[in-house]
């Protein structure tokens, strides 16, 4: 499972925005396309925040819907899933424009 | 949840049917991936790994930390069932946790603005600046890398064996070889008279681009050659992991069903090549190829498939042919940047005598 190594990723991310100050909360937005499982990195957030400014923060994950441009419709469309059809016309001539994102978006400090 | 197997109450069906595990093993946390180095080659050795005969590199022997899924996490008191944290929906926001202060912010309610630092900053950041530091180190040279990813046994080593036997003598070829243990792969490849250095990720699941940093100074490819990095045995993990390759190339076997890709869209969605291998068996399977091909392009609609047997050579030439030009736009492409650089230094030059 990756999600450790997501996790360490993620605690050097905050560590670096942080500095030396507690952080409360921190903020991801997670694409429905990313590749991660979500309550894996949850657990193991809860393993390497410990000893770190980040100890007892809370982990707030703000889900980003799957987005993908149907080339036959020529828009964008919501896609659930990386397989799925377009919703509108069910083409799979799909591109993929966003969804897949898993970003610290912000802090909360004490 | 496991960390060991990945599974976790509810979380895991089995013919609709959610079912608990178990938890009776331990294992430890070897990958520690704490490089504090800046990219530049004067390499330092934070020693987070070891090198064996051949410069190996072995991680996992570091300061670990052994981790028994049974245990509760700090904070929470002992006895508590993991069941008690878990959320229906993933996406859905979080419950507070056990023994968190009391002054945490909850899902819905605003922070305090002052006290907000924005971040912006990609989960996999770190990873990602390696690998950038990788792609441009490797443009600068010349050289090719090609990530070799897929489930364990579809043939990729056999595969690069072949390959290299081929290219012998024509394109100057380098390997990284990513197992959890053991340097067989490596081993097979230097039996070639193509250099190789293995790479053992111990308890991990995927090369990541700082290994790879690693591997690249150890290894030193030449100048315009080519460089295949056969990742571990994986269709789940190494998709997300950039190494700075030039592409990702996903093996599939016609021993495995016709549906992978549509089971493990991320690997497939994340590959510019596919290579449906071991073609010479398809008289004794019930493999469709045109339905693979299909659950391929489902997931990726750009992705480009080439049949071979890298046992019994069908398709092969074709292959070949495909990374002979692959290289040759490598080579471009360092041939570009050092004209651009010349002519940015003749400007510099011709500046500097306008100043005399």
């Amino acid at each position: 499972m990756h999600e450790m190594s997501l996790a360490e990723g993620l605690i050097q991310v905050v560590e670096e925005a942080a500095g030396a100050r507690t952080v409360r909360t921190v903020r991801l937005e997670i694409g429905r396309l990313a590749a991660v499982e979500l309550s894996a990195l949850r657990f193991a957030f809860e393993v390497v925040r410990q000893g770190t400014v980040a100890q007892d923060a809370a982990l707030d994950v703000v889900a980003l819907p799957g987005q993908a441009w149907c080339m036959k419709c020529c828009q964008t469309v919501t896609v659930e899933a990386r397989g799925d059809g377009c919703p509108r016309c069910g083409s799979h001539q799909l591109q993929v424009t966003g969804g897949d994102e898993m970003r610290v978006k912000e802090l909360e400090l004490a | 949840m496991c960390t060991t197997c990945g599974c976790g109450p509810g979380e895991v069906t089995v013919e609709g049917h959610a079912h608990d595990h178990d938890h009776g093993h331990h294992h430890a946390h070897g990958h520690a991936h704490g490089h504090a180095h800046d990219h530049g080659h004067e390499h330092d050795h934070d020693h987070d790994h070891e090198h064996g005969a051949h410069g190996d590199l072995h991680y996992g022997h570091g300061a670990a930390h052994s981790h028994a899924p049974g245990m509760s996490p700090p904070g929470r008191p002992k006895g508590e069932s993991r069941s008690a944290q878990r959320e229906g929906d993933p996406m859905s926001p979080p419950g507070r946790p056990k023994g968190e202060s009391p002054s945490a912010q909850r899902e819905g309610s605003p922070m305090s603005q002052e006290k907000m630092v924005a971040v912006e900053r990609g989960i996999l950041d770190k990873n990602d600046r390696f690998a950038r530091a990788n792609r441009r180190w490797l443009a600068e040279r010349g050289v090719l890398a090609l990530n070799f990813v897929s489930s364990p046994g579809s043939g990729k080593t056999s595969l690069l064996v072949e390959t290299i036997r081929r290219l012998q003598g024509e394109l100057p070829l380098a390997v990284i070889e990513g197992d959890q243990q053991t340097s067989n792969d490596a081993e097979r490849i230097r039996a070639t008279g193509a250099r190789a250095i293995q790479i053992n990720t111990g308890k991990g699941c995927h090369l990541d681009a700082s290994m790879v940093e690693h591997a690249l100074a150890h290894l030193a490819p030449a100048d315009d050659s080519v460089l295949f990095i056969e990742n571990v045995g994986n269709l789940v993990c190494p998709a997300a992991f950039d190494l700075g390759e030039a592409a990702k190339v996903v093996v599939l076997s016609v021993t495995e069903g016709e549906d992978k890709p549509l089971k493990y869209p991320d690997m497939f969605a994340a590959a510019q090549l596919m290579l449906l291998n071991k073609v010479d068996l398809l008289p004794y399977l019930d493999f469709d190829v045109a339905k693979a091909i299909d659950c391929a392009r489902r997931v990726n609609p750009a992705i480009e498939v080439l049949q071979v047997s890298a046992t019994r050579g069908q398709g092969m030439d074709g292959w070949l042919d495909w990374v002979r030009a692959a290289a040759g736009r490598a080579r471009a492409e360092r041939a570009a940047r050092r004209a651009e650089a010349a002519r940015k230094l003749a400007l510099l030059e011709e500046h500097i005598a306008t100043l005399r």
